[in-house]
């Protein structure tokens, strides 16, 4: 075990992956010589070559395209988008080809490729560095989406989605890239998709998170005097964990989602749905969700206002106690 | 850093009907690789116009019709060998029959029946490229991944006029410049994006411009002479084979069909143009090219007919007599690792279905 941060443990997953198996790839702007804009792929040109990680042209379409071609040629591109916003160019090669084009193929052809990116506000940022667009990547059939909260997930996520068959968006959270630190095995390490973590273990009230909400989630309970509070980290929000939303949700009887993204028919709304079709005779009172507003991330001067706070959550949590 | 080359202005002709100059000869075509081209031609022709009426009959769904362009896939595909691979749009959805695919599963494609999906690695034909110019990065990607790893096969992307105007054109075409991706940019300009002509897409003298732009060659041949887009695409694949790069081709026809059986052109269409346009299309004027050079008459042309007609005619019973795709293959090719949802869906799926 190293104590190692997000962005270090990311940094260790690909040097573990890209010795383990040749045919992966990095390709990305400012991936190579830089080693990335927050050096999550530093080190990897100078010890795989510059074929290996690639520093593309300005062009994330482009960047998404071509790992389509590459992975017709063999490759395990992985493609870093170098902010969460910055993606949106290469959602029409996502949506168009990267999900569909296994299917198309009736399954004669696999496209194991990853794109992955930091994502997500508090970071102090000029606009567009500061979104959650999660929801743009797990309604699109044919890719699978996680969002890591810890080194170790970071690692062992990334790990997953290179040797997943089937193509993966990962969305790091970048405000904890450095600032949260954790436990990480060293060498090969990986988190299977689709299976939540519990983060703490309680009775009276489920909070449901991922990505840069679980230590917000965490603080709330540690406010929570005397009320035993259950933390589930989603981890993948597709292939979803259902079976541990429902479990706590029988377990404690009231949920409360939180999200960092705009409200409307967020991954929240998503959890919420699934909790009232399967879970309606388990709960105590309404699954109430706390979010972002259906606002354009805001300037950062007011940014602490947009993110759900412990403050907020834990208001919900009282509200539902009180139900 | 890749030569750039100006840009040919002039269309590359062999075959000597357009201009008044005689026929050429192109080095290493003998009379057997002739008539293998003019057997691809046909085959394309034929199955273009029983797919229009087989819309007509109901028999296949909206189909992108390519008469006329037939030049321009048979030649492009004849200057290939056999590893290297093709990037489709719709407007060349049947060239994987020149690789042997079956015309039942291009035909069973524009049933909707999921008998149409193959894969692309059987062929080298990768799957029809339906939105405009998104599989210009595929390609790119394709011929630069195949170039990393050391292997000699090129790519060869079709695309119209049209594409240029997209971002992924753009994107696609500086990859492949920038990773010196062995890749035949081939842009057929047959003058329309549906109903938008090309004065209103581009302010380019040429299309072959936009080449000096990415710093590859460019190069601008007659569409509808085989030969010229045999020798063109020739030149280009030996170029890439040999680390020179991508090239762009612009190939210049005249849509002389509608876009799609589901378009009316006489709205906005030049029906004058068209009607001339029809008079030098390009099956028959390589089968005047080779009637004149004594490759082919009346019996032989009319056995190379028949053949492909008789393929197309066995393509559609087969694709006809495919049975109804289970509902299950809504579920099946997704993902090679599905969610456990889509077991239950299915399931309930099942139940309603009765």
């Amino acid at each position: 075990m190293a104590e190692l941060s997000i962005v270090e443990a990311i940094n260790d997953a690909f040097h573990v992956e890209l010795e383990r198996d040749p045919s992966v790839m990095v390709i990305g702007e400012d991936v190579g010589r830089a080693g990335g804009v927050f050096r999550a792929t530093a080190g990897l040109r100078d010890r795989f070559g510059p074929d290996r990680c690639f520093d593309t042209p300005l062009a994330e379409a482009g960047i998404l395209g071509s790992a389509v071609g590459l992975c017709m040629a063999g490759w395990r591109p992985v493609c870093e988008m170098q902010y969460d916003a910055f993606s949106y160019p290469c959602l029409d090669q996502l949506i168009t080809h990267v999900g569909r084009y296994r299917w198309r193929t009736g399954g004669k052809m696999s496209f194991p490729l990853v794109v992955r990116m930091p994502y997500g506000g508090g970071v102090r940022a000029p606009e567009l560095h500061d979104d959650s667009p999660e929801t743009y990547y797990v309604h699109t059939p044919g890719v699978k989406v996680a969002v890591p909260s810890t080194p170790g997930d970071a690692k062992g996520l990334l790990a997953a989605a290179i040797r997943d068959p089937d193509p993966v968006v990962v969305l790091e959270p970048k405000l904890h890239y450095r600032t949260l630190k954790g436990d990480v095995p060293e060498g090969e390490h990986v988190v299977p998709l689709g299976r939540a973590r519990l983060a703490r273990d309680g009775t009276d009230v489920t909070l449901v998170a991922y990505g840069s909400m679980v230590p917000v989630c965490e603080a709330a309970a540690d406010a929570l005097d005397g009320v035993s509070v259950e933390v589930l980290d989603i981890r993948t929000l597709k292939p979803l964990d259902e079976e541990a939303l429902l479990a706590s949700a029988a377990k404690t009887g009231r949920v409360v989602i939180v999200q960092e993204a705009p409200r409307t028919c967020g991954f929240a709304a998503e959890l919420a749905a699934i909790l009232a079709e399967k879970a309606i005779l388990e709960l105590r009172g309404p699954v109430i969700r706390v979010t972002g507003y259906d606002v354009p991330y805001p300037y950062w001067q007011i940014e602490d206002a947009y993110m759900p706070s412990v403050e907020r959550v834990t208001a919900a949590v009282r509200r539902l106690l009180d139900f | 850093m890749a030569q750039v080359l100006p840009a040919e202005r002039d269309l590359r002709r062999v075959i000597g009907d357009a201009d008044g100059a005689g026929d050429r000869e192109v080095d290493g075509l003998g009379e057997q690789e002739l008539l293998e081209l003019y057997r691809s031609m046909v085959l394309l022709r034929t199955y273009d116009e029983r797919s229009v009426v087989y819309h007509r009959q109901g028999r296949i769904g909206t189909y992108a019709i390519f008469w006329n362009h037939e030049a321009m896939q048979a030649g492009a595909f004849h200057a290939l060998e056999d590893e290297d691979w093709i990037f489709p749009s719709y407007r060349e959805s049947a060239i994987g029959l020149l690789r042997g695919m079956p015309p039942a599963t291009v035909l069973s494609w524009w049933r909707g029946h999921p008998a149409g999906w193959w894969n692309p690695e059987d062929y080298r034909v990768a799957s029809i490229c339906v939105p405009i110019a998104t599989h210009v990065p595929h390609a790119a990607g394709l011929a630069w991944g195949k170039k990393l790893k050391g292997e000699t096969a090129c790519a060869v992307v079709f695309f119209g006029d049209g594409a240029t105007s997209e971002g992924a054109f753009h994107e696609g075409a500086n990859f492949a410049a920038v990773t010196g991706a062995p890749l035949v940019l081939f842009c057929n300009n047959n003058h329309w994006a549906i109903s938008t002509p090309l004065e209103a897409q581009t302010r380019a003298e040429t299309l072959a411009d936009k080449a000096v732009g990415y710093g590859m060659p460019g190069l601008r041949v007659d569409g509808t002479d085989v030969l010229a887009c045999y020798e063109a695409t020739r030149e280009a694949v030996a170029r890439a084979r040999t680390g020179g790069g991508p090239t762009f081709i612009e190939a210049v026809s005249y849509r002389t069909a509608p876009h799609a059986t589901a378009d009316d052109p006489r709205a906005y269409i030049d029906l004058a143009r068209v009607e001339e346009e029809k008079k030098r299309e390009c099956v028959g004027r390589f089968e005047g090219y080779l009637r004149r050079a004594g490759i082919l008459h009346d019996d032989l042309a009319a056995s190379i007919r028949s053949e492909a007609a008789d393929a197309v005619r066995a393509g559609i019973a087969d694709a006809e007599a495919e049975p109804p795709a289970d509902v299950e293959l809504l579920f099946a090719h997704a993902y090679a690792d599905p969610p456990v949802s889509f077991g239950s869906d299915l399931d309930e799926l099942r139940r309603t279905l009765g």
